[in-house]
């Protein structure tokens, strides 16, 4: 097995002895490990890729009458208010998509998980927003979801992605840095740059609980997506002005797996704690028990 | 120690908004539904632990009820289930339980078929959308429905395991797991066979009549 990775060290290495992309070794791994032919795999990718930009479109059409119990119709207000944003509009407008394909997950409507259901909207918002302003195609962004794959396996492999286990850094952190990574190489960053960016996107959300109100992957989910957007698109731009993550991206994953076993259970998915156990997340989740 | 892939982490299409309380549900609800051969007339749920406390906000109940119509986790009529098992005069019936179980996401199945006879099943979703399924009819089982699964209903009486495998070799099936389980000896009994290949049904049906102790095979 010529192409399989469990670290950053070890996909950098396979990545410069071979001279190829980080993309190109998540693929060769992929076709290693499973057998299957580079068209099928792309085409899983493809179909992924279509579903994840329906789910933006959806989200952001205002004939879309489909809520959740606490959340929908922000991704449009935050859309409509692209054009005056403090932050740039293309931020804003990628910040938007990523709330869209949240509040379509709350809203019982289809999505691509990436990593996980609850953090769905940061990868495909980064990708097709900031691919759509580079004029990439689609064969263009199934790489950068390669790519994107290629950083997720290892944070899964060495701590984890999931918020009963680790927290929101675990779901919208390692969403965060899969995008940030992923951009990274779409906008011809080297390997090594790609997982500075995606090592800073952890950092700056490590320790980030997952307090969900009522348990409802609703309330502060959708604007976590908000925040992990804006997170890879600033870790992204940082490793491309050539800012370095001085703990290396290994370790800052293994530094999150940690942190994510000593965490409290009332932060991890339990709704005891942080957000769900203020009052008004309390009364809120009594409502909503039973009703829909 | 689980080795991760590239669509472990892209993946999968599912409707929201949680893969263990709806995508998982809609799995346990189509078990269901292929255990009644694909035609529930009527269901009794009931949801336990967290399934009954956040069930109704994760829509829970609306996956179980689009699982026992057939449709997968990823199928958009999961949303109008509820309209859509009517309409098929599909009746499901839900109840909420504080009784304590294994897991907390765990639902108990209970479907007529067609022709009158019911199944009960127990199965909980364990997490990312992969299920278990702990009781059939009362016995003690545990699969996840990862693998192509046979379920064999039988008498617990010598020869009835060597007629099914011998089935499965004539047909070049490999089986991957395999566990049979009993309610007391000589009684009824069950196997639950994991292939790596799918079981046709001429297949299952030339098991069904392989050993006069069987009575029932089931496709999952």
């Amino acid at each position: 097995m010529k192409y399989q990775f469990q670290s950053g060290q070890e996909l950098l290495q396979i990545s410069n002895e071979e001279g190829i992309s980080i993309s190109e070794v998540m693929l060769r791994s992929e076709m290693e490990h499973s057998g299957r032919s580079k068209e099928d795999i792309l085409e899983e990718l493809m179909d992924n890729l279509q579903v994840m930009k329906r789910s933006i479109e959806t989200g952001l059409s205002p004939e879309n009458n489909n809520r959740g119990v606490f959340s929908g119709g922000d991704a449009i207000r935050m859309l409509r208010f692209a054009q005056n944003s403090h932050m740039g509009s293309s931020m804003a407008k990628t910040v938007a998509a990523a709330m869209a394909v949240a509040e379509v997950n709350a809203s019982m409507g289809k999505i691509v998980a990436a990593p996980t259901a609850g953090a769905s909207g940061i990868l495909p918002a980064v990708l097709i927003c900031c691919g759509r302003e580079q004029q990439a195609d689609d064969c263009t962004l199934c790489r950068g979801l390669l790519t994107a794959g290629a950083v997720g396996c290892i944070i899964a492999q060495n701590a984890c992605i999931a918020g009963a286990s680790g927290g929101c850094q675990a779901e919208t952190g390692t969403a965060a840095a899969m995008a940030a990574a992923a951009l990274t190489e779409l906008s011809q960053g080297q390997p090594h740059t790609a997982l500075h960016a995606a090592a800073m996107a952890l950092k700056n959300c490590m320790g980030l609980i997952c307090d969900p109100v009522g348990g409802l992957v609703e309330c502060p989910c959708v604007k976590r997506n908000a925040i992990g957007a804006a997170n890879a698109l600033l870790s992204c731009d940082m490793a491309l002005a050539g800012i370095e993550s001085l703990i290396p991206f290994d370790e800052v994953v293994c530094a999150m797996g940690r942190v994510g076993q000593q965490m409290h259970p009332d932060f991890k998915e339990t709704a005891r704690g942080g957000l769900a156990a203020t009052p008004t997340g309390q009364r809120l989740a009594e409502q909503c028990v039973y009703r829909r | 120690m689980k080795q991760f892939h590239l669509f472990d982490l892209i993946g999968p299409q599912m409707i929201g908004p949680s893969s263990s309380h709806t995508a998982g549900a809609a799995r346990l609800g189509n078990v269901a539904w292929r255990l009644a051969e694909h035609q529930v007339r009527k269901a009794y749920v009931t949801l336990y632990g967290s399934f009954a406390t956040t069930g109704a906000g994760h829509g829970t109940d609306r996956a179980i009820a689009a699982g026992l119509l057939g449709y997968p986790p990823e199928d958009e009529r999961l949303r109008d289930s509820f309209a859509l098992a009517k309409e098929q005069g599909c009746e499901i019936t839900f109840q909420y339980s504080d009784e304590k179980r294994r897991h907390p996401n765990t639902a108990k199945i209970t479907v007529e078929r067609k022709d009158g006879a019911t199944i009960e099943l127990v199965g909980a979703s364990i997490g990312g959308g992969s299920i278990e399924i702990q009781e059939i009819n009362g016995m003690e089982v545990s699969f996840g429905c990862d693998y192509p699964t046979l379920l064999i209903f039988h008498y617990d009486r010598p020869g009835v395991i060597h007629s099914v495998i011998g089935v499965l070799a004539e047909k070049n099936i490999n089986v991957a797991f395999m566990r049979v389980i009993r309610s007391s000896r000589h009684q009824r009994a069950c196997m639950v066979i994991e292939t790596d290949t799918s079981v046709e049904s001429a297949v299952a049906a030339q098991i069904r009549t392989a050993n006069p102790d069987i009575w029932e095979v089931c496709r999952l």
